[in-house]
């Protein structure tokens, strides 16, 4: 008796469940679905915050598009691609959703990307890193829009092969976001003639990674990689310091990480760290009024992921106003002729498979002492022209790039 | 045979030792488990949640009193266990009565709730929590370079659950409480006050969660979901080892912090699932758990 009712509680908390918040609405509106984490490892990066930044944008566009009122709808995927596509079919088939944004996590960004796809409505990916997205996987319908693991590496490990990073020991998170992540990172490090160690794969998501830090303490390469995010990356960057890899000589790499991982991080443990981003709210008055705007709201500083949610809903709105329609085919096919401009994405283009190019910043985490403030962590290396950071789409296999 | 599989022994050590230190954590939360479970009968699925609630009361204490490590490590059991018994006595207690699923719904709906309180004032990427000055820094063994931190972790918790072990099984409170779990009644007719010891016992249980909490801070961020990554992991260690046996959750605690170590050598991918397969396989082999008996 104890023991059945023991692993009947072994089972119920494998189903840990959060709660689904979505608003009952349909008809003569443009609908906007905010598919996120509320409640795992990535509710930081985008959660809440994403909510918010699509309301921001929603407000800022004056809540109505061709004089119909905009309704945004919200739920909570847990990081499961199956929870999140009957969330999608539900708003899309009862709710009428007319695009989808955010869809952090890869694997939930590839279903719903499909299902999309298939049904015709616009899916705006910003959370979700994986490449695969508007390569052989790419809809006519999908985007994909800040960041994703081809600008990652090609920004962050070109810079740090050049100062002399020229063997490689590779993190990985065991899953879609982390397996392309790794093979981005590993045909850069092939291209500019670095070696690759070893890689190994940790389970996802894992607390304890001093297990897999050991192994490449123990393989000698000069740069320690993490392909990985979010609670992952904060804690393989605090254990490598504990391990002392850093004062080893070794050197640390988180390939993606967020302005709320540095900011758990702390500025003692994390300075030096270089890090991607393909936004970051202290870079000029537009991005600083923005941000002071967001952390208002929500009371933080938003992250790329948020912030690309601001843009991206905004952009996707411009283009119904001028297609005069809200449906899915005509609005992809116009948001692709339309510049992104706005006061995140200051001079985007989308490219046919859905790619959204633009300039990516490559920071370096700054000393404790050089910071004037709690979110004040990056300091500008360099910008990266969108050319040079995203993949050519004529080489991404898409079958939408001619 | 080490060099066959591509892993020289020196790794392998390493590797043990870290298995041994996560095995600390095991340890002490199926210790607390077992405790309540054997006293109780009660499956108290807000554990991993008063896990979360020791490491956040550390980080409490430092953040707004200045009250640094070691006085979160006794203020902190304190605190976690004075939450217990008022779970205990105001709730809890109505429930023994019933079935025993009635308690662990409570009790799994309990960590929800205090995971949600968490997860909606301090988000979840986490509080840094910094080790203590006298453990900053570590030790080349040779093998593998280890933390001072995590060798106190390891030492400490060795030590909670050695002197567990003894209160329960060799004293004359231990005895005590045994008896009672054994027939209330008949204890209660000695003119011992078996209510109370109830208590006493669920209050010291979750106590031990809130000092592995504390333990913990310092090796991972302080989050809401730190509980519950961990607790399906530590019941599996409950039900190997054999419910509501206190050696026998220590003891499993250890092994499978070990096991766990060397899988993510041998097989990384297979590091989160290896714990519950060993589950399948002792279920299956010895349904009553290595160290329980049938009742």
């Amino acid at each position: 008796m104890f023991k059945k009712a023991l692993l009947a509680g072994v089972a119920a908390s494998a189903l840990i469940t959060g709660t689904a918040m979505a608003e009952g609405l349909s008809g003569d509106k443009v609908v906007v679905g905010v598919l996120t984490d509320l409640s795992g490892v990535y509710a930081d990066i985008a959660g809440k915050g994403s909510i918010a930044a699509a309301e921001m944008a929603v407000a800022d566009y004056g809540g109505t598009v061709l004089g119909k009122p905009i309704e945004i709808l919200s739920a909570d995927h847990q990081n499961k691609p199956d929870i999140a596509s009957t969330i999608a079919r539900e708003w899309i088939d009862a709710q009428g959703a007319d695009v989808i944004v955010d869809l952090v996590t890869s694997s939930v960004g590839l279903a719903v990307q499909g299902i999309g796809g298939e049904k015709g409505v616009v899916t705006i990916n910003s959370g979700a890193a994986t490449v695969r997205l508007t390569q052989k996987e790419c809809t006519a319908t999908g985007f994909h829009w800040i960041y994703d693991t081809y600008s990652l590496a090609h920004v962050t490990s070109p810079a740090v092969i050049a100062e002399g990073g020229d063997s490689w020991y590779i993190i990985t998170a065991d899953y879609a976001f982390g397996h392309s992540l790794e093979a981005d990172a590993a045909s850069v490090i092939a291209e500019k003639g670095a070696t690759l160690v070893g890689t190994v794969r940790h389970p996802f998501p894992s607390a304890d990674l001093s297990s897999y830090l050991l192994q490449a303490q123990a393989s000698g390469a000069k740069v320690i990689g993490f392909a990985n995010a979010g609670q992952d990356t904060i804690n393989s960057v605090k254990q490598a310091s504990e391990f002392g890899i850093v004062a080893g000589g070794q050197k640390l790499v988180a390939l993606l990480a967020f302005l709320s991982d540095i900011h758990s991080i702390g500025l003692e443990l994390g300075q030096g760290l270089n890090v991607t981003t393909g936004f970051y709210w202290n870079m000029d008055d537009e991005t600083r009024a923005f941000a002071e705007r967001f952390n208002e709201k929500v009371g933080r500083m938003p992250t790329m992921v948020q912030a690309s949610v601001y843009s991206s809903t905004l952009h996707y709105l411009k283009a119904v106003e001028a297609a005069g329609t809200d449906d899915g085919a005509t609005v992809a096919a116009k948001m692709k002729e339309m510049p992104v401009k706005d006061a995140v994405v200051h001079d985007g283009t989308i490219a046919a498979n859905g790619r959204m190019i633009h300039d990516m910043y490559l920071m370096e985490v700054k000393k404790p002492e050089e910071s004037t403030g709690e979110w004040d962590v990056y300091k500008l290396v360099r910008t990266v022209p969108g050319a040079e950071a995203f993949q050519d789409p004529k080489e991404s296999g898409c079958a939408l790039v001619e | 045979m080490f060099e066959l599989i591509g892993i020289p022994p020196q790794a392998l050590f390493g590797q043990l030792l870290l298995g041994l230190i996560n095995g600390s954590f095991y340890a002490l939360l199926s210790l607390g488990l077992a405790v309540i479970f054997g006293m109780l009968n009660v499956i108290n699925f807000a554990h991993g949640a008063l896990y979360m609630l020791g490491a956040f009361v550390a980080w409490f204490l430092l953040q707004y009193l200045g009250l640094g490590y070691w006085w979160a490590l006794v203020l902190s059991p304190v605190a976690v266990g004075a939450v217990g018994i008022v779970i205990e006595k105001t709730m809890l207690q109505r429930l023994y009565k019933l079935d025993h699923l009635y308690g662990l719904l409570f009790t799994f709906g309990l960590a929800l709730i205090l995971e949600g309180i968490f997860k909606h004032f301090y988000g979840v990427s986490g509080q840094s929590y910094t080790t203590p000055d006298l453990f900053k820094g570590g030790t080349n063994l040779g093998f593998m370079f280890l933390p001072y931190y995590r060798g106190w972790v390891v030492v400490l918790s060795i030590a909670v659950c050695a002197a567990t072990w003894y209160a329960i099984e060799k004293t004359r409170l231990g005895s005590y409480l045994r008896a009672a779990t054994e027939n209330p009644r008949l204890v209660q007719s000695f003119g011992i006050n078996v209510p109370v010891m109830i208590t006493l016992t669920y209050g010291f249980g979750v106590a031990l969660a809130g000092l592995a909490g504390v333990m913990a801070a310092p090796i991972y961020s302080v989050n809401p979901l730190m509980g519950s990554n961990l607790i399906i992991v530590v019941f599996a260690v409950v039900v190997i080892g054999g419910m509501g046996s206190i050696f026998g959750a220590v003891v499993s605690g250890y092994l499978l912090g070990l096991l766990e170590g060397l899988t993510k050598v041998f097989m990384p991918e297979a590091a989160n699932i290896v714990v519950f397969v060993i589950m399948v396989v002792v279920l299956l082999l010895r349904p009553a758990g290595l160290f329980g008996r049938e009742r």
